[in-house]
């Protein structure tokens, strides 16, 4: 069924009877051609283009609990291309303009909203690094613009620009930033993908992996044996756990980031803050609710909860930025697993194990590359080889050197 | 979470900082690189208990090697030790 205003239109003069379900709940075949295990938002979205862009549909996305049960119902939906290396800046950019048709591509309402992510600076050599990161990104044909003091003050009222600690001195922008309904992505993906046959299986757990001489032959599941000839791997938090049943192990760490939402209030803050002295990131949801978060627990974590000195220090920053905020009551707090790399940069590549695929280490940066992801994912695992905007994505980066560490902190996983 | 510190007896977590995963002992200078890639970057990552190195920072400063489960942040012991 197509949405569109004029279904909207005879479905409600038809009393909303009509409606049918978004997918199918299938039982699973006995063989696919590609298994993808993991129905967040990068697996769902690898799952369409495979479908749509290789016309690959003898597919089945593989998902222990319900699809968007993960990190993609759990982060704080922001959108931006503002990296500085070049490994990253085309790929992230590429997500960006897959954010920009996603809408028409999918036929789903994600809510896509361009309102603009602002970074501020704190200190001269600060304002240096975004005037070079911005460069960076315009030369690679990313928008930046880089803010003063004044012109910060005039697009974000409410915002604390004269602490005497920690003084705003301006701000890098990137316009085409912004947020999307991150629950309507994995439900638009999930649609797609169903409506050209692709099997999303849920309440299906892996709990092995078959390989034999090397190679890759199915999935075992709580709901049996699924053959296939390409399994890829798309879980996020637990990559670490399913890898391991076909002998990898990786560089990767599990951690706990939290995340907030406060009580709704009036429009407050039409755009995305985020805090350079501290680490806080902050929007408005469309119900009102301030969406906050800030940096990961700093110790492994499978237990998708946090604990209260992160909490604290998330709401320090936000009242030293918003001093409004210290008269709001906070709703909720949750926690998301986040496939922690050695370097801060995700792996979309092959693994030493013919026909198994690999997509993780997406720190807790992962939301605004799902469509990318799925992208390359998808072309990664139909061609068997990496596309060139995640050709530097690859597993055995770290063991080369070949790192693409954009904070500079080293193999220390609870520092990116 | 809290911490059991053999020193000071069971502080909060905020009081100590965490390094990660207790390393493996360190390969020789002459080791092969993939032994010094799989102890730099390689990591088991379970899900259950772990070996950890915390520091009581805003204690006794004491490094601990502390066994907690990552599913449930249960700390099963902490000793002493050194880094």
């Amino acid at each position: 069924m197509r949405y569109s205003a004029l279904a909207l239109l005879r479905h409600a003069l038809t009393g909303n009877r009509s409606w049918t379900p978004a997918w199918r709940d299938p039982a699973p075949k006995p063989a696919y051609d590609t298994i993808i295990v993991g129905g967040g938002g990068h697996g769902l979205a690898t799952a369409h283009y495979l479908a749509k862009r290789h016309g690959i549909t003898d597919v089945a996305v593989v998902e222990k609990g319900y699809l968007g049960s993960g990190n993609v119902g759990r982060n704080t939906t922001i959108i931006r291309s503002n990296y500085l290396l070049p490994g990253n800046t085309p790929f992230y950019e590429h997500s960006m303009k897959l954010w920009e048709g996603l809408e028409q591509d999918i036929n789903y309402n994600a809510m896509v909203s361009q309102r603009g992510v602002l970074n501020l600076c704190h200190s001269d050599s600060q304002r240096d690094a975004y005037a070079r990161r911005g460069n960076a990104m315009r030369l690679a044909g990313v928008d930046a613009e880089l803010l003063d003091a004044a012109q910060v003050r005039a697009m974000v009222p409410g915002l604390n620009l004269d602490s005497v600690r920690f003084p705003v001195k301006g701000g890098l922008l990137q316009r085409r930033g912004g947020t999307v309904r991150h629950d309507a992505v994995a439900w638009g993906y999930a649609r797609a993908a169903d409506s050209r046959g692709v099997d999303l299986l849920q309440n299906t757990e892996v709990t092995g992996i078959r390989v034999q001489s090397g190679r890759v032959l199915g999935v075992e599941t709580t709901r049996g044996f699924i053959g296939a000839k390409r399994v890829g791997l798309a879980v996020a938090g637990n990559t670490s756990r399913v890898a391991s049943m076909a002998g990898l192990r990786l560089p990767i760490e599990s951690h706990v980031l939290q995340a907030f939402v406060s009580e709704a209030v009036k429009p407050m803050i039409d755009t995305v803050i985020t805090y350079g002295a501290g680490h806080l990131y902050v929007s408005q949801s469309d119900k009102g609710g301030l969406v906050f978060g800030g940096d990961i627990d700093g110790y492994n974590s499978y237990a998708q909860r946090g604990n209260l000195p992160v909490v604290h220090d998330v709401m320090e920053c936000a009242v030293q930025l918003f001093p409004s905020m210290s008269r709001l009551r906070y709703l909720r707090q949750w926690g998301g697993i986040m496939d922690m790399s050695m370097d801060g940069s995700p792996i979309i590549d092959r693994t030493p194990v013919e026909g198994l695929f690999l997509n993780c280490g997406w720190c807790y940066g992962g939301f605004k590359a799902t469509p990318a992801s799925g992208w390359c994912f998808a072309h990664t695992i139909a061609t068997g080889q990496p596309h060139a905007l995640n050709a530097a994505f690859r597993l055995d980066r770290l063991a080369s050197g070949h790192v693409i560490d954009e904070k500079g902190a080293g193999a220390q996983a609870n520092l990116h | 979470m809290r911490i059991p510190c053999p020193l000071c007896g069971e502080r909060d977590a905020a009081e100590f900082s965490t390094i990660g995963s207790a390393p493996p002992p360190r390969p020789s200078a002459d080791a092969p690189m993939e032994d010094w890639h799989a102890y730099l970057h390689l990591r088991d990552n379970p899900a259950g208990l772990h070996a950890e190195l915390w520091q009581h920072i805003h204690g006794c400063r004491q490094w601990l090697r502390v066994m907690r489960d990552t599913r449930s942040h249960a700390v099963a012991s902490a000793e002493a030790c050194r880094p």
